[in-house]
């Protein structure tokens, strides 16, 4: 997703009311936008916390500004910053974060970011965007400036979106049933993942699948509501840790509103069982968020 | 303003200050005597509409709020609320309320990086619109604040960055939240270190608005690509002797007894 983030912030960055700052990072991916924005772009060295302040600095002034480095930096690092510089004092600082998840696989721990939603998703008047296919990135950033409002993107494995795909809604729906025997929602990247799964196997038919795409959610009590009435069976998948992630949320939420359904799993980010690393299919694995994982339990769901 | 008008406001303000702490039973008064001087140079005698003045060491908010009660834009019945349940003016000051209030700061080490980009953004604005590389961003952080790594982050991007346009005041009283300076980490608001940094830095009697206005417009005429550092050498609680270099009365409130002690010498010392 960061070519596409890439360039669609070149086409952005025509707009002299645009600044963008990383965090000494975006080697063979922002020097598009380096060299589109000028002046207004900006590297803010190995120093993220100093980048917020100085965007905030700057949206006060009137710019609408993006920070961009690996999704643990600025985030966990620059919590502060982004809690009482722009949330605070709402301002358009869209902070974007590469390599959601474990996006940056082999690089390990303290290059992933599997609780950065609890942290980003917990602060006032914050909205978080998790695109789940390239094409929704350009959605996503068209939705953040155009709010003007403090935003995170949390950037992944980027893959297409199916052609007859259109919405891009906070739930948005990719598979639809008039009467489906399971609903599936998946956080970001993730959906993308589980439609293909669902795809290979033909279960289409049988399950409805959404993409939890931006938070806090817009439209809980619609289409979504109406299939776990409907199916009753609800699974969630997040490339995230348990608490904080959209899994409890979604549960509040269905309780608050008397829906309890027969059957409920949701699978998060696991951490770093037996503290062994690898790329990030081998930590959806251990995790259980892999393709093949998520195949058995739709088929184990299904044969029910 | 003349220099007799000047003492007096330095009296007035510390005298609104002691009313609303005593009447909030609040600490942080020496805090607030110790920059209220410096605020009176600065934001009060210095600042320009087209101007950003940022408090960052949040917890001298009571100077910040007497300084904007003195330029109309608190109201005293405002004032009295300081402290209260349902007030606009807590003990930190609060966002979106006041202009003369654009960041609400009260954890340290938020304030210059938040001025460099007020700075960096009247200098991008200077090439694409009006001229407003003559609106400076002044911002008063505390000696104790500079320990925070944020203060040097900053620092080097407002070298790379010349901002010239950037006034950072440092209320340099030596003593901070559990020691003096010197104690807990030696001087991080050390002029020389300043200097070798690439800061334009002056030094002024913290407690001299004359001083110290002046030390301000010699920085309004060096455009030199240097960000600029008034060190005022200020006493913790000045104005009221038995306050004074006191680590305590950064966090005690003042009884019936010190309150009244303390107008007294306000009076015997600026009259007012």
């Amino acid at each position: 997703m960061r070519k596409a983030f890439s360039s669609v912030l070149e086409k952005m960055g025509s707009d002299e009311k645009i600044v963008f700052i990383t965090g000494d990072l975006g080697f063979n991916a922002l020097e598009g936008i380096r060299d589109t924005m000028k002046d207004r772009f900006i590297n803010a060295g190995v120093a993220e916390q100093n980048m917020i302040g100085v965007a905030a600095g700057l949206a006060h002034k009137g710019y609408s500004v993006f920070c961009y480095s690996i999704a643990p930096f600025i985030t966990y690092r620059c919590l502060e910053q982004i809690r009482i510089d722009v949330c605070y004092h709402k301002l358009p600082v869209f902070i974007v974060g590469n390599g959601g998840g474990y996006g940056y696989g082999i690089m390990g721990f303290t290059h992933h970011a599997i609780s950065d939603l609890a942290c980003m998703s917990s602060l006032p008047g914050l909205d978080c965007y998790i695109p789940s296919f390239t094409e929704e990135v350009e959605s996503s950033l068209t939705q953040m400036l155009s709010a003007g409002r403090p935003s995170y993107l949390r950037l992944g494995l980027g893959r297409s979106k199916p052609a007859g795909l259109k919405t891009f809604e906070s739930i948005n729906p990719l598979l639809l049933s008039p009467q489906p025997e399971m609903t599936v929602m998946a956080l970001g990247p993730l959906a993308a993942s589980a439609l293909e799964t669902i795809s290979k196997a033909g279960f289409e038919k049988k399950i409805d699948l959404f993409s939890a795409v931006k938070l806090p959610f817009a439209n809980f009590n619609d289409k979504f509501v109406q299939s776990v009435k409907a199916s009753e069976r609800l699974l969630i998948l997040e490339e995230h840790v348990s608490r904080g992630g959209i899994a409890e949320n979604i549960a509040l939420s269905l309780m608050n509103l008397g829906i309890m359904p027969k059957q409920f799993k949701a699978i998060p980010a696991a951490g770093y069982p037996g503290e062994l690393y690898g790329d990030q299919n081998y930590h959806q694995r251990q995790s259980g968020l892999d393709q093949a994982s998520i195949l058995g339990i739709l088929q184990n769901w299904l044969m029910q | 303003m003349t220099k007799t008008e000047t003492v007096r406001l330095q009296g007035s303000l510390r005298h609104s200050l002691l009313k609303m702490y005593h009447s909030a039973n609040a600490g942080h008064v020496a805090c607030s005597l110790s920059c209220i001087d410096l605020m009176i140079a600065s934001l009060i005698q210095h600042k320009k509409t087209t101007d950003s003045f940022i408090l960052s060491k949040g917890h001298a908010a009571a100077s910040l709020y007497v300084c904007l009660n003195y330029t109309g834009e608190i109201s005293d019945a405002q004032l009295e609320t300081f402290y209260k349940n349902g007030t606009s003016l807590p003990a930190h000051p609060a966002a979106n309320k006041f202009q003369g209030i654009p960041f609400a700061l009260g954890s340290l080490g938020h304030g210059l990086p938040i001025a460099c980009g007020i700075a960096k953004a009247n200098k991008l604005h200077s090439k694409t619109g009006p001229a407003s590389d003559s609106a400076y961003a002044y911002v008063l952080m505390s000696d104790g604040e500079t320990n925070e790594g944020t203060t040097w982050e900053a620092a080097h991007f407002a070298v790379r960055h010349q901002l010239d346009n950037l006034i950072v005041l440092i209320d340099k009283n030596g003593l901070q939240g559990f020691g003096t300076t010197d104690q807990v980490l030696g001087d991080t608001a050390d002029e020389t270190q300043l200097i070798n940094l690439g800061f334009e830095v002056k030094q002024a009697d913290g407690h001299n608005p004359g001083e110290m206005g002046k030390a301000i417009e010699d920085f309004k005429t060096s455009k030199n690509g240097k960000p600029k550092v008034l060190i005022a050498n200020t006493v913790k609680g000045k104005g009221v002797s038995f306050m004074e270099n006191k680590l305590e009365w950064h966090y005690l409130p003042m009884d019936a007894a010190s309150y009244a002690h303390a107008i007294v010498e306000l009076k015997e010392k600026y009259g007012a």
